[in-house]
């Protein structure tokens, strides 16, 4: 009888003793892994910017596009005179003189947010680099590249940007659902800097529809 | 101006909307003068593809009188164009090497993340199917807007009937290139899935292409006769056990090529079937591969799979391991229309195709709800639909009554 009594009921110091086990074993496991993820990531990527782990406060986000178009076309066109075209959240973009722009941009909820940004560097036919100055709303720096792809297959341009999020990761939640981050924002002004340069145009699919919210000259999604 | 409206699961409607203007320099309108409903159409209208929204203007295989031109444009007022349903910007990485449908640019930067999120990579554009392919307005209208003029539309000649080249806009396109992406060797015999108008195109073209024969199958004896019309030996799935019966007409080794021009609905009475109908029901899953399990099965060793049939996502009970192991070779993909436009013309002037055979009905655009109905319903006797923006409601022609096999 008492065999049963035993299985149903477990000394309740083995029981804890047991439970002791299975946590120390779970955090030596977790300590394990982090050994090895550590160990991987001494070998250095070749693509360091889309990286998993990011050591920086700031929002990072990297995007690759390959433009069907010569490289010296692209840098020419990536011209402060030209962002109106293809960057849809951009409200208007003045030169202040001496590398610096002041960029009217529309923020989440009908605001309008204003950048001031200055070129740090500029590599002709290669690439630009930014920083915001103190008078920027938003603190953010990037860069963007343009690099022959093999055989005449085009030129990868890429677009990197770091900013500070207003309202910090809830903020950029927020942002995001409104369509109005500069992530999502970005990924969509290099397509459309992509369509306008390859087609000559940037691509609408504005059409009529049956939904009375809509009109037949403007983009939906 | 007046048009077909997807409003919701079987809810298909006419209604008056504004008329489409030209937005982008390479645009055109048109005024559509024929526009057929395509099987594709049947997924959207039993709600089996995503991205739809209440109020799209649904059809993509239309053809019309140029009216408006933007100043890009290489069309000129007044010409009769059909319009392939993939719109492709003709200067992409992927139009450049001739895969028009897998465009890079067509589907605006608004409509793309799902798509991509969904597919790996954002999927080209079409004309009135559902906002990750674009969600662009259809051409079951009066008129419609044509991007990327310049690349797309074909120029007919004068004195070509509207049903003779109508179908270039998809499904004779589809067919051929469902053929051509079976490799066919002089001899080969090719099984075709499916003999809906994507199913018989597919069948003249294999022949074409120098197929030693052709089999067919499906169950709607009117399908079948036109199979059986355009050179193919049929087989009622009802009647046969179809992979016996292939392997008992190959000498045992099996088909060399197996076409799936059926997609994600399959029919069909059979196990794999009724657990994928129970799951759809549930919304549990959108793919009834059935057809295409069993051209896996049914494939000679190291033969070749071409797969035109539409699917929306993922498959289960797939027979991979089969695939593998008797070392098949798969094609598939959306139509490049653009590519084979200008050959296909040629050879519908040439009169090497039939094109107008399996057109059973013309109807007025404003009885588009009950066509739906009868194309959804009615398959035998509705082979084929064209809807005509110009009729007065209710006077549809039955175009043939064909004899039953």
């Amino acid at each position: 009888m008492t065999y049963f009594n035993d299985r149903s009921n477990p000394d309740p110091f083995l029981l804890a003793a047991a439970c002791v086990g299975l946590a120390a074993a779970g955090i030596g496991l977790a300590l394990w892994q982090r050994h090895r993820n550590a160990e991987k990531s001494a070998f250095p990527t070749d693509a360091p910017h889309w990286t998993k782990e990011r050591k920086s406060d700031r929002a990072l986000f990297g995007k690759s596009l390959l433009v069907n178009r010569p490289r010296e076309e692209l840098f020419a066109a990536w011209n402060v005179r030209r962002f109106p075209e293809f960057m849809e959240n951009v409200v208007a973009v003045e030169e202040a003189g001496d590398g610096v722009s002041r960029w009217t941009i529309k923020g989440p909820a009908g605001r309008e947010v204003t950048l001031v940004n200055r070129i740090t560097e500029k590599v002709p036919g290669e690439s630009i680099y930014w920083q915001s100055t103190p008078d920027s709303d938003i603190a953010n720096s990037g860069e963007v590249r343009f690099a022959d792809a093999a055989n005449g297959r085009g030129t990868y341009v890429s677009l990197i940007l770091a900013y500070e999020p207003p309202g910090g990761t809830l903020g950029r939640l927020g942002a995001k659902l409104l369509q109005r981050e500069p992530e999502v924002q970005a990924r969509r002004d290099l397509h459309r800097f992509k369509q306008l340069m390859e087609t000559g145009e940037v691509t609408s699919n504005a059409s009529p529809s049956a939904r009375s919210s809509e009109n037949p000259t403007q983009p939906h999604i | 101006m007046r048009a077909v409206t997807w409003q919701g699961r079987h809810k298909i409607s006419v209604e008056t909307v504004p008329d489409p203007e030209i937005v982008n320099p390479r645009d055109a309108i048109l005024r559509v003068t024929s526009t057929a409903i395509c099987g594709s159409d049947l997924h959207l209208y039993d709600g089996y593809i995503p991205g739809m929204r209440a109020g799209d203007i649904v059809g993509h295989e239309f053809m019309g009188e140029v009216v408006e031109t933007g100043a890009g444009s290489t069309l000129k007022k007044g010409q009769r164009v059909v319009v392939p349903f993939t719109i492709s910007c003709g200067q992409c990485f992927f139009c450049e090497r001739q895969q028009y449908s897998a465009c890079d640019n067509s589907n605006p930067s608004e409509t793309r993340d799902a798509s991509e999120l969904m597919m790996g990579h954002a999927m080209g554009a079409a004309f009135g199917y559902a906002h990750l392919t674009g969600g662009y307005a259809g051409g079951q209208a009066e008129y419609v807007r044509v991007p990327y003029s310049d690349v797309g539309p074909v120029v007919i000649p004068d004195g070509l009937p509207d049903d003779d080249v109508l179908f270039l806009s998809d499904i004779l396109p589809t067919g051929w290139q469902a053929a051509v992406n079976a490799d066919i060797e002089p001899g080969d015999t090719v099984a075709v899935w499916g003999c809906g108008p994507v199913g018989l195109f597919t069948i003249q073209s294999a022949l074409l292409l120098g197929a030693g024969r052709v089999i067919a199958i499906d169950h709607y004896p009117t399908r079948l006769a036109l199979a059986r019309k355009y050179g193919a030996e049929v087989l009622d799935y009802t009647e046969v056990n179809v992979r016996e019966a292939l392997d008992e007409m190959t000498g045992g080794i099996g088909p060399d090529a197996c076409i799936d021009c059926v997609g994600m609905e399959s029919h069909g009475f059979a196990l794999d079937n009724m657990l994928d109908h129970v799951k759809a029901k549930l919304y549990l899953g959108t793919e009834r591969p059935h057809a295409l399990r069993q051209a896996i099965l049914a494939c000679r060793k190291g033969g070749r799979l071409s797969i035109p049939g539409v699917y929306g996502g993922f498959a289960d009970k797939f027979p991979l391991g089969q695939l593998m192991e008797k070392g098949l070779t798969v094609k598939s993909g959306q139509t490049h229309v653009q590519r084979y436009t200008g050959e296909l013309l040629d050879m519908i002037r040439d009169g090497k195709f039939d094109t107008v055979s399996l057109i059973s009905h013309h109807a007025p655009l404003e009885d588009a709800a009950e066509m739906y109905r009868h194309w959804h319903d009615e398959q035998n006797s509705y082979t084929k639909i064209v809807l005509k923006p110009g009729l007065q409601k209710g006077t549809i022609e039955a175009v043939q009554a064909m004899e039953h096999a």
